[in-house]
């Protein structure tokens, strides 16, 4: 059996499941936990898993999609650089991604020169060979900001490359749904990939803090579905410990080569996160000692002039992005979903990326019976 | 955007490796790898970067603690980070 097999292996899903089943049958209660990641999401609608969770257990999905949570003034900042004339390079999932006044798609079929990479590494290819000044609208969690720092830390760095930073330290958010008092997060899902980075001892304290487990899952049916297994014991057992269920990716220390290029170029700082509110710590924001590439200090008088920062969550007033990406509300919940707010109009956040939860339970049909786990027959 | 996905090193070219994803073939840049990777290694890759060097022995942890968790209640298990007696 290839590899790939053996972690979508139909028998072995179906005994997790049944495991899974028996540990809530014998719970007498509810149980909820959070993931915290957009492809945990992807695969737990792909392969059908959310429809065969047992009754009463909740799985929602937390602040898990970087593009979700980019705030509409960084875009805003982006679109300025790209209206006076900088040539933009981002990923692909955040072209659609409204700011307060249109999006960089939006500026892009208005003549703004807005390109879609893969790899950070073209960024420094496309600014070798450009003459003009190129910003890299730099998007994602620790697993992503690591190329980042990584091509600005490379021999010849092309002058004319700057970085406009949105990288997210996603355990800060972790942090905030851990204190908000109504969330009633029992136990937390973490991300594999981004685990691989940072390591699973990064999560003791934060076990130890909030006296709630975490065990890190991969992205294959059985990573998820043995995750969930390791959790909902740790929770009924009342057991605050770190499990490292993606033992072949994630170690405790995590990639120190990583972390250690990850951290020359970027600190931690506050910020906000589009439908969160504040988040303490949870921008990736690059050194001073980079300022030479650093979009927001090159182009300072331009993003000045771009206008006033919104209020954090200033979205749509019947949005509920915010209560869903902590734990307090499902997708189903909102009276905008699947109505005004629909993957070609998004209103909120969690709509705009193919990593965020409403946009995941649109595309897969995901309705309120699967929520309760309760859709087999 | 966030997608980590696994491939085969083909050829190491320096900093630079040929991955085979499925037959896609892709330049992934091996700056930030965790250990050193030949031809025939797993690696995870994640925006043009290797972020790990998946090792055999790690793939027959996580296939052992798939085979774990349909137990019920082990004891313990592959992947326990603290060892706390169960009442």
């Amino acid at each position: 059996m290839s590899a790939p097999l053996q972690f979508r292996d139909v028998a072995r899903g179906r005994a997790l499941q049944a495991r899974l089943d028996a540990l809530m049958a014998g719970a007498g209660r509810p149980v909820t936990v959070m993931h915290v990641c957009g492809s945990h999401e992807q695969a737990i609608a792909r392969f059908g898993l959310r429809a065969r969770f047992p009754e009463g257990l909740a799985v929602q999905m937390g602040p898990g999609c970087p593009v979700c949570v980019t705030d509409a003034p960084q875009i805003d900042a982006c679109i300025a650089l790209a209206e006076q004339g900088a040539r933009i390079l981002t990923y692909g999932d955040m072209l659609r991604v409204p700011g307060q006044a249109g999006s960089l798609e939006d500026a892009r079929a208005a003549g703004a020169r807005v390109e879609v990479i893969y790899a950070a590494t073209q960024a420094v290819d496309i600014a070798r060979a450009a003459g003009e000044p190129v910003v890299f609208f730099a998007t994602g969690f620790e697993t992503t900001a690591v190329a980042t720092a990584s091509i600005l830390l490379g021999p010849d760095v092309p002058p004319n490359l700057f970085v406009l930073s949105a990288h997210k330290w996603v355990p800060a958010a972790m942090e905030v749904v851990a204190r908000d008092p109504e969330t009633g997060i029992e136990g937390y899902l973490a991300a594999g990939h981004a685990a691989t980075i940072t390591g699973y001892g990064l999560f003791q304290p934060f076990v130890e803090r909030h006296r709630r487990p975490v065990v890190v899952a991969g992205f294959e049916p059985l990573d998820i579905l043995s995750g969930l297994v390791r959790l909902v014991e740790h929770v009924l057992a009342g057991e605050a410990k770190v499990t490292n269920a993606f033992p072949r990716c994630v170690s405790r220390e995590g990639n120190q080569r990583a972390l250690e290029v990850l951290f020359r170029v970027f600190a931690l700082g506050d910020g906000d996160w589009r439908g969160i509110a504040h988040v303490p710590e949870g921008e990736l924001r690059l050194r001073p000692e980079l300022a030479a590439h650093d979009a927001e200090v090159h182009f300072a008088a331009a993003l000045g002039a771009a206008g006033p920062r919104l209020a954090p969550g200033a979205d749509a007033a019947d949005c509920r992005c915010g209560a869903i990406m902590t734990g307090r509300a499902q997708p189903t919940d909102c009276a905008l979903f699947g109505a005004r707010c629909r993957p070609e109009s998004p209103v909120g956040a969690c709509m705009i990326s193919t990593e965020g939860v409403c946009r995941i339970w649109h595309e897969h049909g995901v309705g309120p019976r699967a929520v309760v786990g309760s859709a087999r027959a | 955007m966030c997608l980590g996905v696994p491939g085969q090193v083909v050829e190491v070219m320096g900093t630079v490796a040929l991955v085979d994803f499925c037959g896609v073939r892709r330049k992934v840049a091996l700056d930030i790898v965790d250990e050193p990777v030949g031809p025939g290694d797993h690696v995870l890759v994640h925006v043009g970067f290797a972020i790990r060097r998946i090792a055999p022995e790690d793939l027959a942890e996580t296939l052992a603690f798939f085979e774990a968790m349909t137990e019920a209640m082990p004891e313990t298990t592959p992947g326990d980070d603290t060892e706390v007696p169960r009442s």
